[in-house]
């Protein structure tokens, strides 16, 4: 009964001055929609990013790491001493991964593991006329890599069939099948960096939409690429995990790495420069959202302060005919919340159409990302966030307005 | 009902409103002191004029007595209830319920219509609902003859206009006491005879007291006592045997 007073006398105060409502409702719009817009379509390059990364690498990706950070044999056998080796040397050591193939399918047992592929890559140049052209073979098993990176869905002309049932096939990245100027169906000689080689044929085409995958690597089956290294059946020197949930890699990771004495990366490790990325725009979003938020605080703060000014006899007049502070508080509280909450409602109204309109236009990004329009993510949580923002900051904005309002003295106004 | 209280002579009638050595000091723009040890009683009914030169301290004293001025010396008493040194909240409650206020000048809100100007303070007191406090509202402005402008907003209205909207909300709630600071100051005589009339009435035959500010004899010398101040000291407090 009380509040429908105060909201009465609210409307009312509203209503006749429909200028100044609008106004600062317009303020709190502005604000919210800009926030909407940011944050989704930052959320979205973010998801974006890390979905191409995520779905192009593995989770957990095993193998030998080849370097010379190793006990030297000195530090071995005199641990104690004063020991000084310069400029160690890596180990001349195969990056086998020992019994890989038994250990893809222990780990592939684990409940949270989609799927394991184990693979055999290797530095080799592509001979098409007189240039040599680096590149990577990756020997899979074309049946796992399907079930972890989807390729058949990647596939830009081919299929991946042609290279299961062909010995001598290979797949290309768009880039790198470009640059060689080779299409499905034609041939072409690789080096190894080991000094064999191998005359392939090109049945298919992928694209991951990523730059660096798609300029430089090439699937073959994994006896290709033993056969063309001089290695048995056995050699392995990647193991590719896929998780069920991709945030349970890290842990997983950690574990594997306990288990077995081979290098463990997982995808937030191998990945550090897009989630560097995100956090970048993470920090940006927020900055600038809370910008724009408090500038429309500070809009709604001068408006209800004018128009606690221009009401103060109204004020005056109430406080002398019974109503209290906390009457006239209500009444300019509620005045600050709805105008807080329209503002904001049509904020997000205003957000989600721009969103819209920025996830349909169209966007040029060249050959370094596989997209055709801006990245926006839609969330329902944003645009619930913008809503709670806006009410928030306006009622901080007319908290005190409100309460100079409740502190008016009616004698000074009323004695003329 | 109460008739036989009525016709008991002041004496006799319960005091509704006592102000003790009340004194009242303004600091700016130099210390000046307004209100000089006033001391009176107010019986329950009556209807009292205060009089006195422009300036004297009229207006500051009615404030005080309406509760909303808190800060000055003495105490104020209302039905044996001391009002001073209580909080604003509850004093605003107090108003609401037994006082009825109406200013020198004729204030209302501009953008409410005459109607829901009076409605106002029915709502907030919450004794009846909506519908019940419209009703009275309309029978209040009928008494002040106001009744076919009930819909247009206030800040439409004549300058007597409003002031009589102002009478009729000062009525809604039939405060215990009606304080007027020359209610009729912007009235014709036909309007202020009117004015007249419901306050005489009112305290005769409700028991509600009046206080009112007024600059017209006529309108004092018909009332039942007449105080008169000059300076800030209550020159006569006048003479209670008029009560007929
Ligand atoms: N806020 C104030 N600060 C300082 N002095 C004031 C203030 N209000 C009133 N006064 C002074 O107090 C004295 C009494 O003022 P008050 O308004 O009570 O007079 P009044 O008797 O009602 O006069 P009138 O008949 O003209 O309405 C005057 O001298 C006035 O100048
Ligand atoms: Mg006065």
């Amino acid at each position: 009964m009380k509040l429908r007073i105060s909201y009465n006398i609210a409307k009312t105060h509203l209503l006749t001055k429909k200028k100044q409502t609008l106004v600062a409702m317009l303020g709190v719009t502005f604000g919210i929609a800009m926030f909407i817009v940011m944050i989704s379509f930052m959320q979205g390059v973010n998801q974006f990013l890390e979905d191409s990364a995520l779905d192009a690498s593995p989770h957990v990706r095993i193998y030998k790491q080849l370097t010379s950070d190793r006990p030297s044999l000195i530090e071995t056998l005199n641990p104690d001493g004063f020991n000084i080796i310069h400029h160690q040397k890596p180990k001349n050591e195969p990056a086998r991964i020992k019994n890989g193939l038994i250990i893809a399918r222990h780990i592939e047992q684990q409940p949270e593991v989609l799927g394991v592929s184990p693979q055999v890559s290797t530095q080799v140049f592509f001979n098409t006329g007189a240039v040599p052209i680096p590149g990577t073979l990756a020997g899979v098993d074309v049946a796992r890599e399907e079930k972890l990176y989807r390729l058949s869905q990647r596939m830009k002309s081919g299929s991946i069939e042609a290279l299961r049932s062909n010995a001598n096939g290979v797949i290309l990245g768009r880039l790198l099948a470009r640059k060689l100027n080779l299409k499905a169906g034609d041939k072409v000689n690789v080096t190894s960096s080991t000094g064999g080689t191998a005359l392939l044929r090109v049945v298919g085409v992928f694209s991951f939409g990523i730059q660096t995958v798609d300029d430089a690597r090439g699937y073959v089956n994994t006896a290709k690429v033993q056969e063309l290294i001089q290695k048995d059946a056995n050699y392995i020197t990647d193991l590719h995990i896929k998780m069920k949930d991709p945030l349970r890699a890290i842990d997983f990771g950690k574990e594997l790495a306990r288990q077995y004495d081979y290098k463990v990366e997982d995808w937030a490790t191998a990945n550090q420069a897009i989630l560097a990325g995100e956090q970048i725009r993470g920090v940006m979003t927020f900055v600038i959202s809370f910008t724009l938020l408090v500038v429309a605080g500070f809009g709604i703060y001068n408006i209800m302060n004018m128009n606690v000014m221009n009401k103060i006899k109204d004020i005056a007049i109430l406080k002398a005919t019974g109503f209290d502070g906390k009457d006239v508080v209500a009444i300019f509280m509620i005045q600050s919340v709805i105008i807080g909450l329209l503002g904001a409602l049509l904020g997000v109204l205003i957000g989600f159409s721009l969103s819209y309109l920025l996830s349909i236009t169209p966007f040029a990004s060249g050959d370094f990302l596989a997209i055709d329009t801006f990245p926006v993510m839609f969330n329902p949580l944003h645009y619930a966030l913008g809503v709670i923002f806006g009410v928030i900051t306006t009622l901080l904005a007319g908290y005190f307005p409100s309460r100079k309002a409740a502190r008016i003295d009616p004698v000074e106004i009323l004695r003329g | 009902m109460e008739n036989s209280d009525l016709t008991k002579s002041a004496e006799e009638r319960a005091t509704i409103l006592k102000a003790s050595h009340v004194n009242k000091f303004f600091l700016e723009p130099v210390k000046f002191q307004v209100l000089k040890d006033i001391s009176f009683e107010v019986k329950k009914g009556e209807f009292l004029s205060i009089v006195g030169k422009s300036g004297c301290g009229k207006s500051t004293l009615l404030y005080i007595l309406s509760t909303m001025d808190t800060s000055y010396d003495g105490t104020l008493e209302m039905n044996g209830r001391k009002l001073t040194g209580r909080s604003q909240n509850e004093l605003a409650a107090f108003r609401n319920e037994h006082l009825g206020f109406v200013f020198q000048f004729h204030f209302l809100l501009p953008e409410f219509t005459a109607l829901q100007n009076v409605m106002l303070p029915g709502l907030k007191l919450g004794k009846y609902s909506a519908k019940q406090v419209e009703e009275r509202a309309y029978e209040k402005l009928r008494m002040v003859d106001m009744e076919e402008h009930a819909l247009k907003p206030s800040m439409k209205l004549s300058g007597g206009q409003q002031q009589r909207v102002a009478i009729a909300r000062a009525l809604i709630n039939d405060p215990t006491i009606v304080m007027g600071d020359e209610p009729t100051g912007n009235l014709d005589k036909a309007n202020s005879d009117m004015v007249f009339d419901i306050f005489r009435e009112i305290s005769h035959n409700n028991g509600q007291t009046i206080i009112t500010v007024t600059h017209d004899p006529d309108f004092a010398a018909g009332g039942d006592r007449i105080i008169e101040m000059s300076d800030g000291y209550i020159i006569s407090h006048g003479h209670e045997s008029k009560i007929q």
